[in-house]
């Protein structure tokens, strides 16, 4: 009871903050000047028609490195904890066998989200989305395999393949950055091209494609080694 | 418009925490986190809202020229794109740990985990 109590007064106290914030906010009536420098210069600098897309892939190229190798060592992590089988593992619950429907629509399915979520990475500089949503695509669609056949035997050298190779290959055209352009991660390496086509932005496309693959066999991995511990 | 995303935000931080705190199965309290997590990015990309812009992608609706009297701050969603994929390597590891509870004592109940209490 008296726990409980507490766990009021602290919400409580909480919430009071939350309230005098939500008081005291005014929207901005103008851009702020970072705001306003990416809104003035990143058709000029990047040649990317979505501003989010250029502020993650190159004005903050480096930061985005450190967040997919955040995103690699949790998968790392989740590998190692769930590995080693439950000690005293009991009865196992009979498993229902999965219906045709989700069979047959799974089949036609599966290529067709792993499609959408290339076009979603490939297209990250022009529309909403990039190689982080894209990625999240692909895994749907790996869970989705799971769910249709939960018994089934995935390939995990494929994924730790594609996962590494994506990553080297994002250094490496950070490191190119260096050697062709004005530093690490700039993307005119490659030619600017024509504003709003798909190949335009330098190598923000490639990045981004790069970041997708890394992302989605990231995810893939995490969905699998919790899938497994199932079995 | 833009104090109500605010406001829905605040309510849904309240609302994860309130369950991360009371919950004592391991799993309700994850789904305590990843509510709080979600109201912690819709707050985010609230503040980042200019009244009667658009979103910072441009293109034929929204000139270069004009960008910076039509688009919203681009740097919070940037921010927030950041948030989400760390919260849901937050949310795997929490996962992973909870199962390995689980197979090591049997249980997801917090207040039988008593090892760290004094």
């Amino acid at each position: 009871m008296i726990k409980r109590a507490i766990a009021f007064a602290l919400l409580a106290g909480l919430g009071l903050v939350f309230l005098a914030l939500w008081q005291g906010f005014e929207p901005d009536p103008s851009l702020n000047r970072s705001a306003l420098y990416y809104a003035e210069n990143t058709v000029t600098d990047t040649g990317a028609a979505n501003i989010v897309a250029a502020v993650i892939v190159t004005y903050r190229g480096l930061d985005t490195l450190g967040e997919v190798t955040v995103l690699f060592l949790t998968a790392a992590i989740v590998a190692m904890v769930l590995r080693g089988g439950l000690a005293d593992s009991g009865p196992r619950p009979g498993r229902w066998p999965t219906g045709e429907l989700l069979h047959t629509g799974s089949r036609l399915l599966v290529p067709l989200i792993a499609l959408f979520g290339a076009y979603v990475f490939l297209n990250g500089h022009l529309t909403p989305g990039g190689g982080f949503q894209g990625g999240a695509i692909i895994a749907s669609a790996m869970l989705l395999m799971l769910l249709t056949d939960p018994a089934r035997n995935f390939s995990h050298r494929l994924i730790a393949t594609t996962e590494s190779v994506s990553g080297l290959a994002y250094v490496a055209i950070g490191l190119a950055g260096m050697a062709l352009a004005g530093g690490f991660l700039d993307n005119r390496i490659l030619p600017m091209g024509e504003f709003g086509s798909i190949l335009s932005a330098g190598a923000i496309p490639l990045i981004y494609a790069l970041i997708g693959l890394k992302v989605g066999a990231e995810f893939s991995s995490i969905l699998l080694s919790l899938s497994e511990r199932e079995k | 418009m833009v104090y109500l995303a605010l406001a829905t935000g605040f309510a849904l931080i309240l609302l994860g925490l309130y369950g991360a705190i009371t919950r004592r199965n391991l799993l309700r309290l994850i789904v305590g986190f990843t509510v709080a997590d979600t109201g912690t990015h819709l707050v985010m990309v609230s503040v980042g809202y200019l009244p009667g812009r658009t979103a910072p992608i441009l293109g034929a609706a929204v000139p270069p020229e004009v960008a910076a009297l039509r688009i919203i701050d681009p740097v919070p969603q940037a921010l927030v794109l950041t948030a989400i994929v760390i919260g849901l390597g937050v949310t795997a590891l929490m996962l992973a740990y909870a199962w390995r509870i689980y197979a090591t004592r049997g249980t997801l109940d917090i207040s039988r985990l008593r090892q760290l209490k004094w």
